[in-house]
């Protein structure tokens, strides 16, 4: 029931935010800069409020049962089995940006994986020295040199600078997961990679609760820094103090 | 018996030296398997004693910490600002709550692995990047980086990034924003708070 009702929500999330998104873009030329970074405060923080009870009554908990329920090969089987589901868009964006040699480390892994490492339950290529790379659309834009165009906080999803909502849009069209057929079966691989990383999560939790003086803050530069060090694949230039 | 002593004499000499010109890589390393091997063996820290987990942060691996570089790096520019005084109970504040929040980490160890990648340094650099890794099972290896300043009394950590996140200016807005609020005085009593509330909730759990 539940599973059904995730999947069907997420899939309405993925239709609304197309409609907020471009209302925003016109918005966000029209509003006055508060903070340069942060030009939507006033909605994310709400949305963020929003997020807070959702993840509280009904994705935590069941990211709990999730992680004391299955045992560690089955957790470390199901990371890896939609990891290598993703390998073949994390392939054609590093092609997008330009890297082929990383492009070919993705596709030999998607080959190795899903044919030894059986249907990708065993990631048999990192232990072959192929290393798992992460890359989306919203990077790849990124290196075309599309800006961020300010931080959002959506439910469920999270937060997504404006690049990286649309980005999050073109790669559910490339990720094989999104086009599973029937709807209900691709329903419950959306949810399960959901409570997946959300129970991979789980023990940040804490240490966000405790290191941060303004959580809503603390996420979003969290984010921002991780993002800018992903589209720099691990190496950013130094920014000035 | 002299001999004996001869020898113990040398060897305390070389590890001097040794110690005083180490290379910051070599520190790191040392310091991340030092701190490993006793968490490994040590059931409390691994079953979540916090406390335990401070105490050992506090001694090995503090010493190498420049905290007041830290406090600065995370206000930015405010940081001139404040008074001698100011700076220094910030910084008292602030290693409270770093060392507190993420000695946490060192509770949730469950067999890592730290790879140090390779490092190369130019001759009379004084600031530099150590890169390492932590592998875990069943998942994507997670980027860990230390920024090291050589000081007078050898290489100091004054930054941490956990993939691609640094511990320290991910602090510099939610400080910004304390002091528009409250001024530097504001953001210590904020600091100095939050601390308060984590230290009642340390001492909740180890009565229970």
């Amino acid at each position: 029931m539940m599973k059904i009702f995730l999947g069907n929500e997420m899939s309405r999330c993925r239709k609304l935010l197309a409609g907020s998104v471009f209302a925003m873009v016109f918005a966000g030329a029209v509003m006055a800069e508060e903070n340069q970074r942060d030009p939507y405060e006033g909605f994310n923080r709400g949305m963020f409020a929003v997020n807070e009870v959702i993840d509280k009554l009904a994705t935590k908990p069941l990211a709990q049962i999730y992680d004391k329920a299955a045992p560690l090969p089955v957790k470390a089987g199901t990371g890896n089995f939609f990891g290598n589901v993703g390998d073949l868009w994390i392939g054609s964006n590093n092609a997008l940006q330009g890297k082929f040699g990383d492009a070919g480390v993705d596709i030999g892994r998607l080959l190795i994986n899903s044919t030894v490492g059986i249907f990708g339950l065993f990631d048999v290529a990192s232990e072959l020295g192929l290393e798992k790379h992460e890359e989306d659309f919203g990077q790849t834009m990124a290196v075309w040199g599309v800006g961020g165009g300010g931080y959002l906080f959506w439910p469920v999803i999270g937060p997504r600078t404006l690049r990286d909502t649309a980005g999050w849009f073109i790669d559910s069209y490339g990720d094989p997961v999104w086009r599973t057929r029937p709807v209900s079966v691709r329903n419950s691989l959306l949810t399960l990679r959901f409570i997946d990383i959300r129970a991979s999560l789980l023990p940040a939790d804490k240490v966000v609760e405790e290191a941060a003086l303004d959580k809503y803050a603390y996420i979003r530069d969290a984010y921002l820094q991780r993002r800018r060090n992903q589209i720099f694949d691990g190496r950013p230039p130094r920014l000035d103090d | 018996m002299m001999k004996k002593i001869i020898a113990l004499i040398f060897a305390t000499l070389v590890a001097a030296t040794a110690q005083a010109q180490e290379t910051p890589d070599v520190l790191i390393k040392q310091v991340t398997e030092d701190v490993l091997e006793i968490v490994r063996n040590d059931k409390d820290i691994q079953s979540g004693n916090t406390q335990k987990a401070i105490d050992l942060v506090d001694k090995k691996v503090l010493p190498h910490f420049d905290f007041l570089h830290m406090t600065a790096l995370a206000l930015g520019k405010d940081w001139r600002k404040a008074t001698p005084q100011q700076q220094q109970q910030l910084t008292a504040e602030f290693k409270t709550l770093l060392v507190r929040t993420y000695s946490n980490a060192l509770t949730g160890y469950k067999n890592q692995k730290v790879v140090y990648k390779p490092f190369k340094m130019n001759a009379g650099e004084t600031d530099v990047l150590v890169r390492t890794e932590v592998l875990q099972p069943g998942s994507k290896a997670i980027q860990l980086d230390y920024s090291l300043e050589k000081k007078e009394s050898g290489w100091k950590v004054y930054d941490v990034t956990v993939a691609g996140i640094s511990l320290v200016t991910n602090y510099r807005d939610q400080f910004a924003q304390e002091v528009r609020n409250g001024g530097v005085d504001g953001l210590i009593a904020t600091v100095a708070a939050k601390n308060k509330s984590l230290e009642s909730n340390l001492a909740k759990a180890e009565k229970k």
